[in-house]
């Protein structure tokens, strides 16, 4: 009952240069959706952008005519604090109306500062406590295994998160049963709250412990969209051999990039942008790319 | 049971006298699953390196491809089995209550019941009925937490047959189910088929009727609650046993009419007093014109001392001499009216079990009765 997905179930085949245009337009509707709430995430939302439409625009397998197809790539967003990053582009993809951005986080809205599945068509999994979603991917790969679909999982978490004992749990299982159709990525932003990720709770060498704990990992610059989905590539390839492990993919990334101002201070995990700084912070943003470009 | 059961806590030479009983009442769970299993696909297992004591094994041996096997990682188990249920599989998880109800408490509610998925959750061993293994394996609280997160049902087994009964009547809920059983080494209270087809609905069970008390029980205290009444009938004393097997969402109407039919009224649980039957049931009285007098009885806000599981039992009045004391106080008691809060079994009824218990051993010719 194994099934085949066809090209049209990636209805989006960007290239670099379009998936770099809706990098940039994702940080402005980002921008926008925290001037609506008054505060948010930006640090680890921006530092994610590049992953979250690497993967949209150019890597899962969806329909956002038929959210719930049952054959669907999941996307777990375990760092639940970077959805805002994603309500953009499954509005732009068709899954909800634009105009429910700029209800984010108002009383009654369907969009909050971590997403509730039952609320965002397109969110695979609720969340927002942190070291829950590799578990919850873990279930869906076994799942979709059962079922003989060619479905593959992807759970993001952050580089704080690895602080948490139920990721290694997961992570034990995952690489012991060598789910080889979930796809891990840890964007290492290298902030958490409290201050710098290595001074708060070091987890490096993060490669290693995931070596050990039976996952392929492979590094990438988390802000290097062809460099990302040739890593999805690699790993889409390891996948069709039968027994092949869980892959991880590390990437290194900067917290609040594209704003110069904000890039790597934890003081910007969570925070508001205001006046001239608004400005500022789109001129960056509409120039980060220009240097690859 | 199949296989290697090194840790089979029913094994000749276990900790109690009642659990050597072989057979008496087995846990029917892995068997219930299995038949659930065969009518519908979706059915999986897992388990957290407890799959022998909580019947999971006998699944296995049917549907060894079905069954999960997560090692001693209950929280990722229950996050995994979130992800399975929004896969469009139905997951049984089953470990110990301790583990199930307390140390998993925010996957439950976070990954499972936030998310409104199809997950059950087999809680085993729950109130003291792990007895000397002490507080850590004990699950006295895990009905107070359940029933505080919003859309998950609460179920209490008594019995083998109830746990049939309460298994094929949630099989086809769409949201998640919390159900907690014994240590299946209980004894047996109904005969296989005797339940009306209600049981498992939600609406309570009257197990007996009487017209001078009414007893709410839940678990396999309606065994105890059972015993009591057999024994005070003797003496002319008409207790009205009503197995509330479905603490969430309760059937208030039905306790409500239950209350109303005596004038006094008894809780027996396993659990803490707080939160648990007791306070679902004085929820009930408090929001009615309740006009009699209501009692709690249980563990009150204490942590259990070390013992076997019967021994615990009597030490806190939670076995048929002990509810029967409970019963026999409750109507004497005219010292309040209305919802009454004094305690009907006490320190002195404890030490007086503790003097008689305590130094005897499990080889002994006075152990577990």
């Amino acid at each position: 009952m194994t099934t085949q997905h066809a090209e049209a179930d990636q209805p989006y085949p960007y290239s670099v240069a379009e998936i770099q245009e809706k990098s940039i337009a994702t940080r402005r509707a980002v921008i926008s959706e925290i001037a609506v709430a008054g505060s948010g995430h930006y640090g680890s939302v921006f530092s994610a952008v590049e992953i979250f439409t690497s993967l949209y625009y150019g890597f899962l397998r969806i329909r956002p005519e038929e959210p719930n197809w049952g054959d669907r790539d999941r996307l777990v967003l375990s760092k639940g604090h970077a959805c805002s990053g994603i309500y953009p582009i499954l509005a732009d993809l068709g899954y909800f109306p634009a105009a429910y951005l700029e209800t984010f986080t108002r009383l009654g809205s369907r969009l909050g500062d971590h997403p509730d599945m039952r609320k965002v068509p397109g969110f695979d999994f609720s969340a927002g406590s942190l070291g829950h979603g590799l578990a919850i991917g873990a279930g869906i790969a076994e799942a979709q295994r059962l079922r003989g679909s060619a479905s593959r999982t992807v759970v993001i978490m952050g580089d704080g998160e690895q602080n948490e004992g139920q990721i290694w749990e997961a992570g034990a299982y995952a690489g012991a049963r060598r789910l080889g159709n979930m796809l891990g990525i840890i964007d290492v932003n290298q902030v958490s709250v409290d201050g710098p990720t290595k001074e708060v709770l070091d987890m490096q060498p993060l490669g290693d412990k995931w070596r050990a704990f039976g996952w392929l990992v492979e590094e990438v610059n988390g802000h290097d969209i062809a460099a990302l989905l040739a890593a999805y590539g690699r790993y889409d390839a390891r996948r069709a051999i039968s027994g092949a492990p869980p892959t991880m993919l590390i990437a290194n990334t900067v917290s609040g990039k594209g704003v110069s101002f904000i890039e790597g201070m934890a003081e910007w995990h969570v925070g508001y942008l205001h006046g001239l700084d608004v400005e500022r912070a789109l001129r960056d943003i509409d120039s980060m790319f220009e240097v690859s470009k | 049971m199949s296989g290697r059961n090194p840790t089979d806590l029913r094994d000749p030479g276990s900790f109690d006298h009642a659990g050597r009983d072989h057979g008496a009442n087995h846990f029917v769970t892995g068997q219930v699953l299995a038949e659930l299993g065969e009518k519908d696909g979706r059915v999986v297992a897992c388990a957290a390196d407890l799959k022998y004591v909580t019947g999971i094994a006998d699944f296995e041996d049917r549907f060894p491809d079905r069954t999960f096997q997560f090692g001693i990682s209950e929280r990722t188990m229950f996050g995994a089995a979130a992800g399975m249920a929004a896969s469009g599989l139905r997951p049984y998880v089953a470990t110990f209550a301790s583990f199930a109800g307390l140390l998993a408490f925010e996957n439950v509610r976070t990954d499972i019941a936030y998310p409104g998925l199809p997950v059950r959750i087999l809680a085993t061993h729950a109130g003291v009925s792990m007895g000397f293994f002490g507080t850590s394996h004990h699950a006295t609280e895990d009905l107070a937490a359940m029933c505080s997160v919003a859309g998950l049902r609460v179920m209490s087994v008594s019995d083998s047959e109830s746990c049939r009964r309460i298994m094929h009547a949630t099989a086809d809920d769409a949201g998640p189910v919390y159900i907690r059983l014994s240590r299946g080494a209980d004894q047996p209270i109904y005969p296989p088929g005797s339940l009306p087809d209600s049981y498992g609905s939600g609406v309570p069970h009257v197990v007996r009727e009487g017209s001078d008390i009414t007893v709410f029980a839940t678990g396999i205290m309606v065994r105890s609650a059972l015993d009591a009444a057999e024994a005070l009938a003797q003496d002319g004393i008409s207790v009205h046993v009503v197995d509330v097997y479905q603490l969430k969402p309760l059937d208030s109407a039905a306790i409500a009419e239950n209350l109303a039919r005596n004038p006094v009224a008894v809780t027996v649980e396993e659990h803490n007093l707080i939160g648990g039957l007791g306070s679902r049931i004085a929820e009930v009285a408090a929001s009615m014109p309740y006009r009699g007098r209501m009692y709690k009885h249980g563990l009150a806000d204490e942590f259990a001392i070390i013992g076997p599981p019967t021994h615990l039992l009597e030490y806190y009045g939670l076995d048929g001499m002990g509810v029967s004391a409970v019963i026999r106080r409750a109507i004497a008691d005219e010292r309040s009216e209305g919802l009454s809060l004094l305690p009907l079994w006490t320190d002195q009824d404890k030490r007086a079990v503790l003097d008689a218990k305590s130094t005897k051993s499990a080889s002994g010719t006075g152990a577990g009765s």
